[in-house]
């Protein structure tokens, strides 16, 4: 938790070089904290609305299973479960 | 030029404003940009996307800053050549260096090469140098329009420009250290990097065969002027009619293998499924049984003087665009007004070449009401845009006919 909380910090700065990143108000739900604390370590919230709302419970399921095992995401199953649960809820189709 | 968004971009401001949700001004500039999106793309990107202003680019639509992802809007493809400020930005990673030219290498070697060399920029302009007008399209472009949606970076018409590049030949490049003959693919890293270490760093390759090819560049300059930093400074590589996932921007390795790549982004990234598109540039040393590397570009035209649905006059209406392929040029461009029976020849514009945009210009005569306006690209071998999506997971190759409407009245 502590080395991606580091990792958000470390991106936010080197990225303040060029402008204050776009904040994402993504919707209220159980999970929205797991997904705040591991998917902006490396990349925008906007990726979810991008995708939304057509991928379903599968879908969500795949592209989270994909950002820990294709690209590494150091995401604890928990949380996995609880981001997965949090997108199909608030962006599935 | 300091404006309202900048001041509210900056982070006091920001600050305040989410703490409140969202302005009106900052309501006012997501319509604004929402209004930019192609039609069809998933409808979530509304609820965020903004005009964003990377330094030294107009504004652009921003479908992510971080990694940044921001595509040319409509009006920005209206000329043959995109000038470097209004020139789309892609990247995949998220941890990107300002890139210095006083210290900027590329090294040279691996182990199908005879040696190894480092190139300064210096290095590279004192070679023969050549330019060449080459569309710059990802291959994801037109993914945001895929039936049914696939995941990824949901592009719409502008995740494409096209440029005058100039730089010295990859060929020339490789001769530096001489290649063996068993050599296979030539691999390309960049700067850029991700932001976690175990995301897999982005490295792609070419076979040799298309290294060698006397138009794959390595560039320093877009449009007469160093590339902008968001396109790739100092250097970039340059594959013109290829889609731009092998355009590695921020070049800093060029290395020659006798061995396939065997990397993420090579497989299963950036793949298309054996035998579904007419692609004649294969990259055997990659193809599996079922699917095989994304590579050259699909015959394809855009109608860029007007959006579906736009309010024009009755009478002589001027609809132009931009139609380009992997590099066997354009023949023709040809125009239906009644839904594919009958077609008539567009007028062509300026020839940059057989891997740039070719303008093209048809006058619609348009009667009170809807009138439809379908255009279709042929490029000098034969192939054509289909009508039907060629479907596939990554949403890649979308060369569907457009087809819209101008309502005049």
């Amino acid at each position: 938790m502590r080395t991606i909380a580091l990792a958000i910090a470390a991106v936010l700065l080197t990225g303040s070089a060029f402008a204050a990143e776009q904040e994402i108000k993504l919707k209220q739900g159980p999970g929205l904290d797991k997904v705040e604390a591991n998917c902006q370590a490396c990349h925008t919230l906007a990726y979810i609305p991008m995708n939304s709302p057509y991928l379903n419970a599968a879908g969500w399921d795949a592209e989270v299973t994909k950002m820990i095992k294709a690209y590494g995401a150091p995401v604890e199953d928990a949380d996995a479960k609880a981001i997965k649960d949090y997108l199909a809820a608030n962006y599935g189709g | 030029m300091i404006t309202r968004r900048h001041l509210l971009q900056s982070a006091g401001a920001g600050a305040a404003f989410a703490a409140t949700g969202l302005s009106f001004s900052e309501i006012a500039e997501a319509a604004s940009a929402a209004e930019q999106l192609t039609p069809g793309v998933p409808g979530g990107i509304a609820s965020y996307v903004q005009m964003g202003t990377l330094p030294g680019k107009k504004p652009l639509i921003q479908l992510a800053d971080r990694p940044p992802n921001y595509e040319a809007p409509l009006e920005y493809l209206r000329t043959p050549i995109t000038p470097n400020d209004q020139f789309f930005v892609r990247y995949h990673l998220s941890d990107i260096p300002e890139v210095k030219a006083e210290t900027y290498k590329i090294a040279l070697g691996g182990d199908g090469a005879n040696g190894t060399a480092e190139l300064t920029l210096d290095d590279l302009k004192k070679m023969p140098a050549i330019e060449v007008v080459a569309v710059n399209q990802c291959s994801g472009n037109r993914r945001g329009l895929s039936n049914p949606h696939v995941a990824g970076v949901e592009w719409g018409y502008g995740a494409m420009g096209c440029a005058r590049w100039k730089g010295a030949r990859l060929k020339d490049v490789l001769e530096k250290v001489g290649l063996k003959k068993e050599a296979v693919e030539i691999f390309f890293a960049g700067a850029d990097g991700p932001a976690v270490d175990k995301t897999p760093d982005f490295v792609k390759s070419i076979p040799v065969w298309k290294a060698v090819d006397e138009s794959t560049i390595v560039a320093y300059e877009m449009n007469g002027q160093p590339l902008p930093h968001w396109n790739g400074f100092p250097a970039r590589i340059v594959v013109p009619g290829w889609t731009g996932t092998y355009w590695m921007k921020h070049v800093t390795e060029i290395k020659a293998l006798t061995q396939p790549l065997k990397d993420f982004w090579m497989n299963p990234a950036y793949r298309i499924p054996v035998g579904k598109f007419p692609i004649r540039d294969r990259f055997l040393t990659q193809e599996n049984a079922t699917t095989t590397p994304i590579t050259e570009m699909v015959v394809n035209s855009l109608i860029t003087s007007h959006r579906d649905k736009a309010k024009v006059k009755t009478g002589k209406v001027a609809v132009s665009g931009m139609a380009w392929d992997g590099g066997y040029g354009i023949r023709t461009v040809e125009v239906s007004t009644d839904g594919g029976k009958t077609w008539a020849a567009a007028t062509l514009g300026q020839d940059l070449g057989r891997f740039a945009f070719r303008p093209w210009s048809f006058d619609l005569k348009a009667k009170r009401g809807n009138n439809t306006v379908m255009v279709n690209a042929t490029n000098k071998i034969g192939q054509g845009q289909v009508s039907e999506l060629i479907f596939n997971g990554a949403g890649y190759h979308n060369n569907v006919m457009q087809n819209i409407t101008l309502v005049a009245g």
